[in-house]
């Protein structure tokens, strides 16, 4: 079994290795997104964002005539030590609290709390409200962003890679020659994931290593765990690819299929803007996707230091969804066309 | 001994279409034997149902007295009608790839001097021609050291010089003792080749037999063609079949000199007239009306 698989993932390596056209396009259009949108974002974000920290989901403006400030935007923050650690790293201008006795918490370094706070001060006539200062350096768009560029880029990698390999295979007959030999379904499904994890794995590693030293990114956790993180979501992307691709003999549907399944991703797992203040059910809808998983794992190690420990739930989803998308895959796989 | 090869009873349909109708044939051991039969005959299908690549509706296949299992994937080798291979791949990391899928292993260096395949080795798959690719189809059939090797109409598309090469080849591999599955629309292929044929149409077979005994089974006589500009006079009285394509008369007879006497007074001339025995596209035309390229 392990030579059968051995056999398929060599040649596949040697055929992608060799197409030089896709191994430079697969290179060069993450770095070429990351300058761009390190051009583009090296400003600070444009509006002013202020939590607040309250229970409810939605903010009340006649709680306090700051919140009908305009040019400002309100987020309700539950958490009161996940809203010190956005004022840390200048995620939120501003954290304020209306609840007996009111407060709120400004980093000291932070330009956009100063006026922020300037702003709250001017409706505050009563002047109870008690000032907390927090201190960390910023996270810069480009940090934020950076996991999702990669992420992204490993998601169209993994689902056309494989997904219309798959079904280009299929259709000029060459999956019915293996059909004819002794490989099985399963032998070649693992063959497939394992060839393009370990491209896909040293492709992202060097674009990586390539931005974050020429950004100098930010890097809060662990190398380790964020390898594994981009292990174990590079395997449920490459199984959702073969799961599209799994009966599929049509390279128009495919690509169909498989832009069905990456549109959705880059607009809702949070790619380009934190999903922090959409609605509910846009957030319910992107827990579906795994792209959602892989970004809020590697976000957390990469920004918050976070642990293996810490985003287990995240990788538990991941490796569910592999496994499910994996066994359907090849349960249902077919080998040839018509 | 039990045959090589045993198909019993196989049916395939398709929605409004009935591809295969109770096809049944054995192969022996050693032998190459012919599925024969023009485009859509079913030949294919046929063959697939044997090779475990297409689901038959119904039937039964044997592999040396056994129902077909695991053993029948490691010991057959298939070369289809068409087969895309991987591209950026050379020759020889094709031919490894395909014999690492198997427990069975030929010599390799000797299917690549077999085959002709010594100077492509480091060749990339997408830039062979026809007759190349083709030997190395046959090549990947061969990797596992078959005892059954399926060949689906090989030479469909190759010029006469690499057809004829292609013959010399699968002539070697039939003298190791291999047994040979060919299926084609060539009848020269087929009576150059195969110790016996089953000829196939509309998804039946319609006879089969070893190509001499099928041709002495239908005919004692010889054909004469002539031009059917050459044809002045009625030929009511004459037995012929104008085959209108090729532009000929064809007069099927048992006693030559009795037809030539009596054409001599239809034609403006016996110059062009020629006589010649029977073929297995004859047997084909008059078992079916059907041509067999059609």
């Amino acid at each position: 079994m392990i030579k059968r698989i051995y056999a398929i993932f060599r040649a596949r390596n040697l055929e992608f290795l060799r197409d030089r056209g896709t191994l430079t396009w697969n290179i060069v259009l993450p770095v070429a997104l990351m300058l761009g949108l390190s051009f583009i974002f090296s400003g600070d974000r444009p509006e002013y964002t202020v939590g607040v920290l309250q229970q409810a989901a939605e903010i009340d403006e006649s709680v306090h005539p700051f919140l009908r400030t305009r040019y400002i935007e309100f987020v309700a923050v539950h958490d009161k030590a996940a809203g010190f650690r956005k004022i840390e790293r200048h995620q939120l201008d501003l954290l304020v609290s209306f609840e007996a006795p009111p407060e709120y918490w400004i980093n000291p370094d932070s330009s956009k709390g100063y006026f922020a706070e300037l702003a709250l001060l001017q409706t505050d006539t009563d002047g109870r409200i008690v000032k907390s200062p927090i201190e960390g350096d910023a996270v810069r768009y480009v940090d934020w962003v950076l996991p999702g560029i990669l992420a992204m880029n490993m998601m169209f990698s993994c689902l056309f890679g494989v997904g219309y390999v798959v079904v280009r295979y299929r259709k000029n007959g060459f999956l019915k020659r293996l059909r004819a030999t002794p490989l099985r379904a399963i032998e070649f499904v693992i063959a497939q994931v394992a060839s393009r994890l370990i491209l896909i794995l040293v492709i992202t590693i060097f674009v990586y290593a390539g931005t974050a030293w020429f950004l100098d990114t930010r890097m809060d956790g662990s190398y380790l765990a964020l390898l594994v993180v981009a292990l174990l979501g590079c395997i449920t992307l490459i199984s959702l690819g073969l799961l599209v691709a799994a009966r599929v003999t049509s390279e128009e549907l495919a690509g169909g299929l498989l832009n069905l399944a990456t549109w959705p991703m880059m607009m809702l797992s949070g790619v380009w803007y934190s999903l922090e203040s959409a609605n509910e059910w846009v957030r319910q809808v992107a827990n579906v996707f795994p792209l959602t998983h892989i970004l809020n794992a590697a976000r957390s190690i990469m920004l918050d230091g976070s642990t293996l420990a810490e985003v287990l739930p995240e990788l538990l989803i991941l490796a569910s969804m592999s496994v499910v998308f994996l066994s359907i895959a090849a349960s249902v796989f077919r080998w040839r066309s018509g | 001994m039990p045959a090589a090869l045993e198909a019993r009873h196989l049916i395939k349909t398709y929605p409004k279409v009935l591809a295969v109708d109770d096809v049944s044939f054995a192969v022996e051991e050693g032998i190459c034997f012919g599925l024969l039969g023009p485009n859509g005959a079913g030949k294919t299908t046929t063959v697939e149902i044997i090779e475990g690549v297409t689901p038959a509706s119904a039937g039964e296949v044997y592999y040396f007295g056994k129902p077909v299992g695991s053993s029948f994937r490691e010991e057959a080798g298939i070369q289809f009608q068409n087969t895309a291979l991987q591209d950026h791949i050379t020759v020889l990391e094709t031919l490894q790839m395909f014999q690492a899928l198997y427990d069975r292993r030929a010599d390799l260096e000797r299917i690549i001097d077999e085959c002709s395949l010594r100077e492509l080795l480091n060749r990339d798959n997408r830039k062979l021609s026809g007759g190349q690719r083709q030997r190395l189809l046959l090549a990947v059939a061969l990797v596992n050291k078959p005892r059954l090797v399926f060949l689906d109409e090989p030479t469909t598309g190759l010029d006469p010089q690499a057809r004829r090469n292609f013959w010399d080849l699968v002539n070697r591999i039939r003298r190791d003792g291999t047994t040979i599955v060919l299926t084609t629309h060539y009848m020269d292929e087929a009576q150059i080749l195969c110790d016996e044929i089953a000829i196939m149409d509309a998804g039946k077979i319609i006879t089969q037999g070893s190509p001499t005994e099928l041709l002495h089974r239908q005919y004692s006589n010889a054909i004469m063609e002539l031009p059917l500009s050459d044809i002045s006079g009625d030929l009511s009285t004459i037995k012929h079949r104008v085959l209108d394509t090729q532009g000929l008369v064809e007069i099927a007879t048992d006693d030559v000199n009795a037809s030539l006497q009596a054409l001599r007074a239809q034609v403006t001339g016996l110059n062009r007239l020629r006589i010649r025995q029977p073929n297995l596209e004859d047997l084909f035309l008059d078992l079916t009306g059907h041509s067999l390229r059609a």
